[in-house]
């Protein structure tokens, strides 16, 4: 019998210890297969995040190093810079990217490192149980925010695709989703485009994922897809916010 | 090689460099900036890369990134911002990567001020940041053993896997003495199987880490690195010693505060006071058996640091209690004179010592 469906090679045998309905192994999966149809397996780091991906790398079969909380575009710039060669991605969540990382990420996009950086949005903390975000909604209640977040106390959620896009050394920035078959066809198109960008050494990239926490978002699985559509996709517009062509 | 003029700084710079260091990423702070200044020029010229980094933090997570690919990879700062970078140490030590971080110590606590001082001694020698770990702490006291240890240092790191801290003060940063390099060494003959480099046709995936969830686990990984701290602390002790052999009152000082300690020592002798100087090069591991052998005929030990009693504790840990310990210290970027440690030798060997 002829296989359709099979593993993709830069991810090892490892079960995702994901829960049901979370989009993290739908992301890993996908950034796999790009590195697989690119030919990139054997000359990538990855760098792992503090958070639900820590422990990224025992998933992806690619060489790998663990960063501490948010640093991960700085541990990144390390490697690229003393292995040129290398393809290097870092994939990392909001808390990690946006609150306690956003002095890395904005320079490692001010610098246009030569990286590709996988940005999981699930609007909330998923790895410590549920609290809030730099991206958390209005409104939407986390275990730091019971009431829901009020912009009063809080602020606004942070639209890190549109902050970065005002940086000249940001190459390419988009938001994407995967919460139906055609907008995970459409993440993996931006995450080989990105990779691609980096191949040809043209500077920084970074694809967003809007992404489902139903365990701590505290809904099924099909609600949670809901939730994106409705809720997130309405804050967080998708689209490219910079392409190669208007870079710099 | 011969020898050539150059300011304690620059020399930092110049001896990674011959130790086959092409990478550097750093902050800008006083009293150390001539050090990425200098390297700055000098990097991109034998195809090295000398990056600023938005932060201390980020400058020793790009160290931790480029060290996890198995180059031979330098930071610097000064006080207040090695406080910055002790997240990314404890990474570095807890995954086992080997780099050198360069402290040029300034005042505290705080913004402090910008003078020279030893008020880092605890942060250096007992880790530093969060977790049971260790540095080799190396504290050089002339230019030409700036040179010696930073190369020294690089060796040390990748024998160990562990990151080494060279420790100074702004006064020797700025010190201008003659110093000859050596031979060029590199790090090509240590093992670097574990790098993460890309596959490169390996069947398994290199893993750079400090993260065991299961506390068995964790446990054994903490065990390993106990037994490498043990090994580094049975072989890996250097120290000092200037005419303790006879002496009465032996001054333990490290650093720049050693040499004007020997100052001290001189006008002490000329009075015919038996005094003599222990000077630890590694701070860590603590040189506990040399201090003993230095201060067999001693009736006291002066601790002189510039800082309000730190390194003093492992004199005293050292001796256990064998001879009674005092210290005499100059703090806020103060500097000790050799005329105030005299008199402090003076009054102990008054109280301790026989007749002269
Ligand atoms: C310095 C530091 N601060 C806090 C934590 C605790 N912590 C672990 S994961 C996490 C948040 C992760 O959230 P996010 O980045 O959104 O990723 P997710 O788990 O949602 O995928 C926090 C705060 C830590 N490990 N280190
Ligand atoms: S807590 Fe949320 S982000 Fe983490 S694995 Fe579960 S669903 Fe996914």
């Amino acid at each position: 019998m002829a296989v359709v469906f099979d593993r993709p090679k830069s991810l090892t045998d490892a079960k995702f210890h994901y829960c049901p309905g979370c989009h993290h192994g739908i992301i890993h999966r996908l950034v796999a297969e790009v590195l697989d149809e690119l030919g990139l397996q054997d000359r990538t780091v990855g760098i792992a995040p503090v958070g639900c991906a820590v422990f990224a790398y025992d998933y992806f079969d690619v060489d790998c190093i663990e960063a501490a909380h948010g640093r991960a575009p700085a541990v990144a710039t390390g490697v690229k810079r003393t292995r040129p060669d290398t393809i290097v991605f870092s994939y990392q969540g909001d808390g990690d990217l946006a609150s306690i990382g956003m002095a890395e990420i904005v320079h490692a996009a001010a610098r246009s490192e030569n990286i590709t950086v996988i940005f999981v949005n699930n609007a909330i903390y998923g790895m410590t149980g549920g609290q809030m975000a730099p991206t958390t909604l209005i409104g939407q209640k986390t275990t730091t925010s019971p009431l829901g977040r009020k912009s009063e106390l809080t602020g606004y959620p942070i639209k890190v695709c549109e902050l970065l896009a005002t940086l000249p050394g940001a190459t390419y920035l988009a938001r994407t989703s995967v919460h139906d078959p055609k907008n995970v066809r459409q993440t993996k198109e931006a995450i080989k485009k990105a990779f691609q960008l980096q191949v040809e050494g043209k500077g920084f990239s970074l694809v967003e994922v809007l992404s489902a926490c139903p365990t701590n978002w505290h809904m099924k699985p099909v609600q949670a897809l809901d939730f994106i559509k409705n809720d997130m996709m309405n804050y967080f517009p998708l689209g490219q916010f910079k392409s190669p062509e208007e870079a710099k | 090689m011969s020898k050539v003029l150059m300011k304690g700084n620059e020399v930092i710079g110049e001896a990674a460099i011959k130790a086959g260091c092409r990478y550097f990423f750093g902050y800008p702070i006083t009293p150390q900036s001539e050090l990425p200044e200098y390297l700055s020029r000098r990097l991109p010229e034998i195809g090295g890369v000398y990056l600023q980094a938005e932060s201390e933090v980020a400058a020793i997570n790009m160290v931790y990134g480029a060290a996890a690919t198995g180059v031979r990879v330098m930071t610097s700062s000064s006080s207040p911002g090695i406080s910055l970078k002790q997240e990314g140490i404890s990474y570095i030590a807890g995954s086992e990567l080997p780099c050198i971080i360069v402290n040029i110590m300034r005042g505290g606590p705080g913004l402090g001020g910008i003078q020279p001082s030893q008020s880092d001694y605890f942060q250096a020698t007992r880790g530093g940041g969060h977790g049971d770990y260790y540095l080799i702490v190396l504290a050089p006291a002339s230019v030409q053993e700036i040179a010696d240890l930073v190369k020294k240092g690089f060796d040390l790191a990748e024998k160990y896997r562990n990151p080494v801290m060279i420790l100074g003060d702004g006064m020797l940063g700025q010190m201008m003495e003659p110093v000859d390099f050596g031979v060029e060494t590199s790090g090509d003959s240590f093992d670097k199987s574990w790098a993460t480099t890309g596959k490169n046709g390996r069947k398994k995936s290199n893993i750079v880490n400090s993260l065991y969830l299961k506390p068995e686990e964790l446990e054994v990984h903490n065990r390993e690195l106990e037994k490498k701290y043990l090994e580094i602390k049975s072989k890996e002790t250097m120290a000092e010693s200037y005419l303790t052999k006879d002496a009465e009152i032996v001054v333990a000082a490290y650093g720049m505060t050693a040499r004007i300690a020997k100052s001290a020592v001189d006008m002490a002798r000329e009075e015919g006071i038996r005094a003599g100087v222990f000077r630890p090069i590694t701070l860590w591991p603590y040189p506990e058996k040399e201090l003993n052998a230095a201060t067999v005929s001693a009736k006291g030990v002066l601790t002189v640091e510039m800082s309000l009693g730190q390194m003093v504790e492992d004199v005293k840990l050292s001796l256990n209690g064998r001879l009674p310990v005092e210290f005499y210290g100059r703090v806020g970027g103060m500097v000790p004179t050799a005329r105030a440690i005299f008199e402090e030798i003076k009054r102990m060997s008054e109280k301790f010592g026989g007749v002269k």
